[in-house]
């Protein structure tokens, strides 16, 4: 376990003012303060480092312990939890900030209540989890039972959802202190490749070989969709890398039963090989006409 | 509206130890919806996580209602700016497996 030097967490030194010590805080909480950074995924641990440098130093006992003791905190005199108590500032409230996690230094020096006789209420951690899925899981809405924390989580996907998408449960997050509300459980899904489908928003797409003669007389094809097989008529001269549409056979709409995006299929006609001498003949005849 | 989606702006301020004009103001500025039934005043609990931040922001951080205003439009556009890169990434990745 290391010393943390609480005055350089603020950029203060051991001569700082009271009133510096709270302006300092209150610029870096500002500054890192978790629901002011959704996308900052180093900021909640900032901000918990300045909190806590803040609930010693704007202590006036735990202040007086820390530069009595400083780096030599181990050999430390028992720290009286009466004398913990203060009377400061009552002030209740759910902050939306995970400001529970104090390091094993704080909790060594001063325990493990990190507010002394403050009954500040504090919202539990979010947790955040990434989630692997396969294309075909995405396509339909189904549970799933996730460990989080050693708790089973059973949770219901929607269909559609998308690569990099996050969705939130509520109140699976860590447990609030004193009394505060529970944290949020954050789940990004990671939607792997499917070898014949590639999606793009509600959109599939795929590929499907044609041989030379139905793409120039026409006919009818069988081709797989995530929904099942489906007959699809093709045109006569049907070109190679022509697309058509097939509307309604392709990704489901997040959150939206019933409706589902499209899927394009591309042809990739397929040239006739090892050609019989009569086959090349007759070719050969087309080619003069 | 459902009586029990709502909470009384009274019992929040007294929890949270928040003067009523300021959840008031936070109404003025559009930031809060505040229902009044029989003269009492209500806000829905789905709005009570944003109300926190809110209160957070202003008694913790010293964040004045201009800035919280500013925050909230900011918060808002970093929301959609990210469901636009996760769009975005997802298109890039579409026209890389075509390769």
């Amino acid at each position: 376990m290391d010393f943390i030097d609480y005055y350089k967490t603020l950029g203060l030194t051991n001569k700082a003012s009271d009133r510096e010590i709270k302006a300092a805080y209150k610029k870096l909480a500002r500054k890192y303060h978790p629901d002011l950074n959704p996308t900052d995924k180093d900021a909640k641990a900032n901000f918990q480092k300045i909190n806590e440098a803040n609930s010693v130093l704007s202590d006036p006992k735990k202040r007086k312990k820390y530069d009595k003791y400083g780096k030599d905190w181990e050999h430390g005199e028992e720290f009286e939890k009466a004398k913990r108590s203060q009377s400061t500032h009552q002030r209740a409230h759910s902050a939306s900030q995970s400001g529970g996690d104090f390091s094993d230094f704080f909790e060594s020096m001063f325990g493990g209540n990190a507010t002394g006789g403050r009954q500040v209420q504090f919202r539990g951690e979010d947790f955040r989890a990434s989630l692997q899925l396969s294309l075909l899981d995405a396509y339909k809405t189904h549970k799933q039972i996730l460990t989080v924390n050693g708790k089973a989580i059973r949770i219901s996907i929607p269909a559609g959802i998308d690569n990099g998408q996050t969705i939130k449960i509520k109140n699976h997050g860590g447990s609030g202190m004193n009394g505060g509300p529970n944290g949020d459980l954050y789940i990004t899904f990671s939607i792997a490749n499917h070898p014949d489908f590639r999606r793009l928003g509600n959109d599939l797409y795929t590929t499907k070989e044609l041989d030379l003669y139905k793409a120039i007389l026409g006919g009818e094809l069988i081709i797989d969709t995530l929904a099942g097989k489906v007959k699809l008529k093709v045109k006569p001269e049907t070109q190679n890398g022509q697309k058509v549409k097939l509307r309604g056979k392709g990704f489901p709409v997040y959150k939206k039963e019933g409706k589902f995006g499209d899927l394009f299929v591309t042809y990739n006609i397929k040239i006739p090989t090892r050609l019989t001498d009569k086959q090349k003949e007759l070719f050969t005849e087309l080619s003069k006409t | 509206m459902q009586r029990e989606n709502l909470i009384g702006l009274e019992e929040i301020c007294s929890h949270h130890n928040v003067e009523p004009s300021f959840i008031h103001s936070l109404q003025k500025t559009g930031l809060i919806e505040v229902i009044v039934i029989s003269e009492a005043f209500f806000i829905e609990s789905k709005q009570l996580p944003q109300l926190e931040k809110y209160i957070d922001f202003h008694y913790s951080l010293d964040i004045n209602l201009e800035g919280i205003e500013t925050i909230s439009h900011l918060l808002q556009r970093i929301n959609t700016l990210q469901k636009e890169v996760i769009l975005l990434q997802n298109q890039v990745q579409f026209y890389q497996s075509n390769k």
